[in-house]
């Protein structure tokens, strides 16, 4: 087994995902390569390089990376994975985004978001929502596959370090243009990666509300924050806070749900979450059936007492 | 310009499926079929650009069964002015999907394709940017906002820190995420005219493909049911049970 995984980065720092992808890249082989292309990202590629298990870092540094283009960055995959059994990528709006791309220019069917590897070939992945676990066997020379971070544990840092090997970039295709972004600092840990998440669904009523009612607790708990997709669509949380089956796939410690009801398609990015409360009015709501704990009644209440009890 | 929309039919988003016993598959039979929803959106997108006079053709076209035409249906009267079925049997996975479209697009010449992130039922979230590299073209995928010129179009994409806005050169592929539109509901009227339209079928055999799935579904199974919760009385219970599991000691 060969095994190239894609790193992702922002210029500065690697993405920790990038260590869980490493984590199943490693139960394929002994040793992976990373792959880190970017602009002036030496800082990234010597994070990458004292990966445990890490056997080389491929470096791809040039002015077209800066942003990430997918038109660029599959070029230098694809050129890349000829050497390779198999390549990673998280499955991540980065690794969504380049994956398929690079596997059109392989002729190579993708894997998306696999949660376990059976064998070489052999992934298991949810479809349908996640109602539904289905284990393929893909034949292809390279094996492209995205991988869902949460399913596998990090691989350390280490006192070892990988040599970092330049390539020659690859071509600047012209045809796609970064114009800009709008990322907003957070003080609070990555939602896919906090221990705790504290979701907020309609049952909050507001944006005001939202914040009002989940922040405090979330400071308290250093946990994340995470939204339904309702509660996105009514502007009470950011898009990047969604999880669900089109948003954010989390699986912390605790989950606490508040005002969510428990569509299958939000249940869908939690529901592998170790501790699962859910504080709803209505008894009968869907979120129950995958809570381990559970508490009925009205938020407004429920949440500052919960936030007093905890955080005094 | 003219616009492309391919268009999946699945099993409606409110339905479960179920897995088979013997785990070779899901049974769908019986289960309402619907547009799948981000198609429905990506869809939309393209009536308003048409309607906006932006656009002055919008093709849809959708890989499947002869019953996908159903799909198409109602996209002509969502307001879509030509479809095509590419008509197979066979059980398409995106590699297939994103070769059967390019030699559409190829024969249609489109200035843009507007699709759907990901189909609800498969969830792979691939054959745009398969189709996209496929033709050489850009992609904006996870599109929440979509400008159109006349050589460009700027797109903001929803990414996992917030929003990214990229410009791209005509012609590209877009794929549309949630927060892009809300789709219309097609009006009766026009629901009855769609159904006398017509719709070019297209044997896919004839348009020189690998169809073959190139990944083997070895077994489907339902995942581990969660053990059953427990309900607690009071938020005192609540905040105990969470300091324990915070490791906060179980001081008052």
């Amino acid at each position: 087994m060969n095994v190239l995984v894609i790193a992702e980065h922002d210029n500065v720092v690697l993405n920790p995902q990038t260590a869980s992808v490493l984590g199943a890249a490693l139960q394929l082989a002994e040793q992976a390569d990373v792959l880190v292309i970017g602009y002036q990202c030496e800082a990234v590629a010597e994070a990458a390089a004292r990966l445990q298990g890490v056997a080389r870092v491929r470096k791809a540094d040039a002015p077209h990376y800066a942003h990430f283009l997918a038109e660029n960055l599959a070029m230098v995959v694809a050129q890349m994975a000829g050497s390779y059994s198999h390549v990673l990528l998280p499955a991540t709006a980065f690794g969504k985004n380049l994956g398929p791309r690079v596997a059109a220019m392989l002729d190579v069917a993708q894997v998306s978001d696999i949660i376990e590897i059976l064998a070489a070939d052999t992934f298991v992945h949810p479809i349908y929502a996640g109602n539904v676990l289905e284990t393929v066997r893909c034949s292809e020379p390279v094996k492209l596959v995205t991988v869902r971070s949460s399913a596998f544990a990090m691989v350390p840092a280490c006192d070892a370090v990988a040599p970092i090997l330049a390539l020659a970039p690859g071509p600047d295709m012209g045809v796609s243009r970064f114009i800009g972004n709008e990322l907003p600092h957070s003080t609070r840990p990555d939602l896919a990666a906090a221990k705790v998440v504290v979701a907020g669904g309609r049952g909050l009523g507001s944006h005001e509300a939202y914040h009002r009612l989940l922040d405090p607790l979330a400071d308290c708990l250093g946990a994340a924050l995470g939204a339904t997709r309702a509660a996105v669509d009514a502007n009470y949380a950011p898009n990047d806070y969604q999880v669900g089956q089109t948003g954010k796939v989390v699986a912390p410690e605790i989950y606490i749900a508040a005002g969510i009801s428990g569509a299958i398609q939000h249940v869908a990015g939690m529901r592998d979450s170790k501790l699962i409360v859910a504080i709803n009015k209505d008894p009968e709501a869907p979120i129950f059936e995958v809570a381990d704990l559970g508490l009925v009644g009205d938020l407004h209440e429920i949440l500052p007492q919960l936030t007093a009890a905890l955080c005094r | 310009m003219k616009l492309l929309v391919p268009i999946k039919w699945v099993v409606d988003y409110q339905l479960r499926v179920r897995v088979r016993e013997d785990g070779s598959g899901v049974d769908a039979s019986g289960l309402k079929m619907s547009m799948n929803p981000f198609d429905e959106i990506a869809l939309e997108e393209a009536v308003r650009l048409r309607e906006s006079g932006i656009a002055r053709e919008l093709v849809v076209v959708s890989c499947g069964t002869a019953a996908s035409q159903e799909t198409l249906r109602t996209a002509l009267a969502m307001g879509a002015d030509r479809a095509v079925l590419i008509e197979t049997d066979v059980l398409l996975q995106p590699l297939a999907v994103a070769k059967l479209l390019k030699t559409l697009a190829q024969r249609e010449l489109p200035q843009l394709v507007i699709m759907g992130k990901q189909a609800i039922d498969d969830d792979a979230n691939q054959t745009a940017q398969m189709l996209a590299a496929m033709l050489g073209w850009p992609q904006a995928t996870f599109a929440s906002k979509l400008q159109v010129t006349g050589t460009t179009a700027i797109v903001s994409r929803e990414i996992d820190g917030g929003l990214e806005t990229l410009e791209l050169s005509l012609p590209a592929v877009v794929s549309a995420d949630l927060r892009l539109n809300t789709p219309r509901y097609a009006s009766l009227p026009n629901v009855m005219k769609a159904r006398r339209a017509p719709i070019e079928c297209l044997p896919a055999a004839g348009l020189g493909v690998d169809l073959q799935p190139r990944l083997t579904t070895v077994r489907v199974s339902a995942p581990q049911p969660r053990p059953a919760g427990v309900r607690v009385d009071s938020v005192e219970a609540l905040a105990a049970r969470l300091r324990e599991a915070l490791g906060m000691g179980g001081e008052a």
